[in-house]
């Protein structure tokens, strides 16, 4: 067995050693009728070559984006990641390393960390960032829990145009935490008053941006009017390469952002690991979940990093930290800050202004077909159409054809029959003038 | 421009005699924060000029540069193996982190996980386009429900944290649908912190249960606390102490008479996989860990994978979505509804961690039901063969044997001025990563071993000669080299007081040191 280096001769001399007849005498304490000394009905050890094979096949009964022209966003989007990103995360040294609990020999991870912290909290527009979370929609729920810490509330109303799926975690976690999350209806076609729902014991408005149809909000006045409440603004992001082209949440006001990184660096990979940024005010940092880097001196003066503020996190303060993660997305948010290395200030901009153009001219192609409605005034790379008949079988019969056309409503609110019509659709640098025209004949054929 | 020569010499003398000019020692560089490399235009990808097009971005386009650096692709790549050579990773040494289970990561898997058919998928694609996604979920499924011999699985959990509390949450949805409110949940003393963080994330108040003076569970006190309030109660197996709770099957029998559930840690599997089923031992909930006992790669933090296996009174309160297979076709369950309505809802977006999956799954296919026994015995012989060749300089907290890692505290360092950490810190010199540290709390200045089954017998010999020498150098009075250490890491012990005291938790441009927003 290929990773198992110890030989029979080895494990009798080791046996010999340790004091004992077999390997037996070491499971001794478990109770006899768990004891098993045959192995379990499962297949017997394989090698590389069959392994591949079997998995090879799994691979290839799905429809990778790359071979299909592809619509989807939603949450998880497909962007060209440079190939320097895999190579460099494929190193043994970020790769096979555990956290950086040993600070003297982990400056490789904790520097790229404070790089990350940093370049998130730029692109965010905050003062501080952590290390990263589990996903968007997990950093959702945290910014919701650190809201209620540090407002002493209970309450978090949740905007309509919030991912489904962020909503529905951040209501696990309120309903067992003993919160209320107003979560407010789907809002499709926009005009939803936010504030007439906040009240004296609201902690935060939770509000995407851009939210889950791709319309684009001016956060300033919601933040005016959630901090004049004594409530915070939790600011959503879930598309990162919008930041490069849209106003950051700090500069309208957010308190707190939560966001999935996963567009930069990250692949699709059926919508996980994905990771989990999460920005603030500096003032609030002591009721931050999450690792955090921080600056500092060796014994010789010389700057280095280490793991900081520990007294928030579990391994310190058990029942009392600020939340319970652990691991966390240290290799996702490598290929994030390495991806945002390589483009710069210039390859961001450059990137996000490629992925609006390419959106609105496909909005445009697609808003002029017979029966379809765009339902946003703005957006930036991804849009929502009414297509007055349910998504969901155009979509089943276009990829059939090779065109994963988007995300009907039904996938995201599948008990909302009003929003069985819509079709999320989402462009970026990846996109042709080949896909875009697949589309548009393929979904002007099935709405025929 | 680059700062990294300027700050090296502005630091004190470094610990080699030979003073370099650029602050760089051989192939030990110092490298500059990637913001100080900057130039500004410069980028590191090509991408065409975007068509033109009036934009729609409703007034909210940018108005400000963000301040990122420009860097072309050699820099960026020279930036990133350089702060890789700092690091310590499994695949240059032994990594002894005790309840960390840092083993072999196989390259194999990697590659599997890569494949476009799995990596280039998105998750709301329509299910007719993800069926081999899907399979592999149900193949996943499989392998874990036999080795665990528990019915239900719950895919979704992100890492083990997160697998602890979709745990709680099933078992308090399961309580609840009985019109039961409890309120407690008990804990080992000896727990991971995530234990008592998590119960009370899921809205429990936690009460510790000592340990025996075998460093088990003190059946006594849990069998005295138990009683109408206690939801759960929260243990691992084999314990952080590094030793089965042999009577797992009296405690479980006693939570469950009480109305209560056992929930397990699994962070420890690796010494039971393929040997021994949890099922077997009356445990009701475990979280496995993917990235310890399947050997997914730590990545440096993450990420990680934490299904949690369930047993049956458990599994219909489970996260969404659920996987059902309906003859030849696998389908996702989104919503509450049908075999899902009892769900608790959803813990985090889309379905769960599938580069995990995947890797995982390779890991299993690649050992086999056979392979995956012999990794728990080699585990708990490597455990066993360091125990009895240091037992007798240091010393073990508990009689052996133990089962996959070996604990010590810090008795044999008495009088010699040097502690746990100075221990663990000159381990760095000898080319080791140190050992858990102060951990599991309920022995003095713990040192928690765990070397795993993918360490050759040189390697471990290595080690335990290590381990014998500072042992004897400690003993012999030489504190000094304890104290000091590390002194041939690329830093040597760095001030986290200071960190802490003052957190600089970020760059900002040295002109304007506070205005970076």
């Amino acid at each position: 067995m290929r990773y198992l280096p110890l030989t029979p001769r080895d494990r009798a001399h080791m046996l010999r050693a340790i004091g004992v007849p077999s390997i037996d005498a070491l499971y001794d304490g478990v109770p006899a009728a768990a004891r098993r000394r045959e192995a379990l009905p499962l297949p017997a050890h394989q090698g590389e070559i069959e392994v591949e094979r079997h998995l090879a096949e799994l691979a290839a009964c799905n429809l990778g984006a790359g071979r299909a022209a592809f619509f989807l966003g939603a949450g998880a989007y497909r962007h060209h990641v440079p190939a320097a990103v895999d190579h460099l995360i494929q190193r043994s040294e970020f790769l096979t390393s555990y956290t950086p609990y040993q600070p003297e020999i982990s400056q490789g991870t904790l520097q790229y960390l404070f790089e990350f912290q940093t370049q998130v909290a730029l692109l965010t527009g905050m003062e501080v960032a952590n290390a990263s979370l589990y996903d968007g929609a997990t950093a959702t729920s945290e910014a919701v829990l650190m809201a209620a810490r540090l407002t002493r509330r209970h309450k978090a109303v949740l905007s309509g145009g919030l991912h489904p799926h962020y909503r529905d975690t951040v209501a696990t976690l309120t309903d067992f935490a003993g919160f209320r999350a107003t979560a407010l209806p789907a809002d499709a076609d926009g005009g939803q008053d936010l504030v007439a729902s906040l009240d004296g014991d609201t902690a935060c408005l939770v509000v995407q941006n851009p939210d889950v149809f791709g319309r684009l909000h001016d956060l300033e006045p919601l933040a005016g009017a959630a901090q004049a409440r004594g409530a915070l603004l939790v600011a959503v992001v879930n598309e990162p390469v919008s930041l490069g082209l849209v106003r950051s949440p700090g500069e309208m006001g957010a308190d707190i952002v939560a966001a999935e990184g996963q567009g930069l660096g990250g692949g699709l990979n059926f919508g996980g690991p994905h990771l989990g940024l999460f920005a603030t005010r500096e003032r609030f940092v002591r009721q931050m979940p999450g690792r955090l880097c921080g600056e500092t001196v060796d014994a010789d003066g010389r700057r280095g990093y280490v793991l900081t503020l520990s007294t928030r996190e579990q391994h310190i303060r058990r029942e009392k930290a600020t939340s319970n993660i652990c691991t966390n997305s240290g290799l996702m948010a490598l290929a994030f800050t390495i991806h945002l290395s390589l483009l710069g200030e210039a390859g961001l901009r450059r990137l996000a202004e490629l992925n609006h153009a390419k959106a609105v001219q496909l909005a445009d192609r697609l808003a002029g077909l017979p029966g379809v409605r765009l339902a946003n005034d703005s957006f930036f790379n991804e849009f929502t159409l009414r297509l007055g008949r349910p998504a969901a079988p155009l979509v089943a019969a276009l990829a059939g054809r090779g065109v994963l056309a988007g995300v009907p409503g039904s996938r995201l609110w599948p008990e909302r029959a009003d929003l069985a019509d819509l079709l999320l659709v989402c462009a970026s640098e990846c996109t042709t003038a080949a896909d875009m025209t697949a589309l548009v004949d393929g979904l002007k054929e099935a709405l025929r | 421009m680059s700062h990294s020569s300027d700050l090296a010499r502005a630091a004190s003398a470094p610990a080699s005699p030979v003073v370099t000019a650029t602050g760089h020692r051989g192939l030990d560089r110092e490298e500059a924060l990637i913001f100080e490399l900057d130039a500004e235009g410069r980028s590191g990808v090509d991408l065409p000029e975007p068509p033109p097009v009036t934009p729609r971005l409703g007034g909210l386009a940018r108005r400000r540069p963000i301040g990122l650096p420009g860097l072309a692709e050699p820099q960026v790549v020279r930036h990133y193996v350089r702060l890789s050579r700092r690091n310590y990773a499994i695949d240059l040494g032994l990594y002894p982190l005790g309840s960390c289970t840092m083993k072999h990561n196989p390259r194999l898997n990697e590659k599997l996980a890569r494949l476009p058919g799995f990596a280039d998928l998105h998750p709301l694609q329509p299910e007719e386009t993800t069926q081999g996604a899907l399979r592999l979920m149900h193949e996943l499924t499989h392998w874990l429900t036999t080795l665990c011999g528990m019915p239900g699985v719950a895919l979704t959990p992100a890492a083990g944290a997160q697998g602890e509390l979709c745990g709680l949450l099933c078992i308090r949805a399961a309580l609840r649908a009985g019109g039961d409110q409890r309120q407690v949940v008990l804990v080992a003393d000896s727990a991971h912190g995530t234990n008592p963080a998590t119960a009370a994330m899921a809205g429990y108040r936690v009460e510790a249960v000592p340990a025996n003076a075998r460093g088990r569970v003190d059946l006594q006190a849990l069998k005295a606390r138990l009683g109408p309030d206690v939801a759960a109660m929260m243990l691992t197996n084999p314990n952080t102490c590094g030793l089965f709770e042999d009577e797992i099957a009296e405690a479980a029998a006693a939570v469950h008479a009480a109305g209560a559930f056992v929930y397990c840690d699994g962070a420890n599997f690796n010494a039971l996989v393929g040997r021994v089923r949890p099922g077997d031992l009356g445990i009701d909930c475990m979280h496995l860990n993917l990235h310890k006992t399947f050997s997914t790669p730590h990545g440096g933090g993450g990420p990680g994978s934490g299904p949690v296996m369930l047993a049956a009174a458990l599994a219909p309160y489970a996260p969404l979505p659920f996987l059902l297979r309906e003859g030849e076709r696998l389908r996702l369950v989104e919503r509450r509804e049908g075999e899902a309505a009892a769900s608790f809802g959803r813990m985090k977006a889309f379905h769960g961690q599938m580069g995990m999956f995947i890797r995982a799954l390779a890991y299993m296919l690649s050992h086999g039901g056979d392979g995956l026994k012999q990794v728990a015995e080699d585990a708990v012989l490597t455990a066993n063969y360091v125990l009895a060749r240091v037992g007798d300089v240091l010393s073990p907290s508990f009689p052996g044997p133990c089962m996959h890692e070996c604990l010590f505290d810090d008795r044999f360092l008495k009088g010699t001025g040097v502690t746990t950490l100075d221990f663990a810190k000159a381990l760095i010199d000898e080319g080791f990563h140190p050992m858990t540290m102060y951990f599991p709390l309920v022995v003095h200045g713990a040192l928690l071993i765990e070397p795993t089954e993918t360490e050759s017998l040189d390697s471990l010999e290595e080690f335990i000669a290590a381990l014998r020498h500072l042992a004897a150098e400690a003993t012999a009075g030489r504190a000094e080299r304890f104290t000091g250490a590390p002194h041939l890491a690329p830093r040597r012990r760095l001030d986290e007081t200071a960190a802490a005291r003052k957190p600089v938790l970020r760059w900002r441009p040295p002109d304007r040191p506070r205005a970076a927003e």
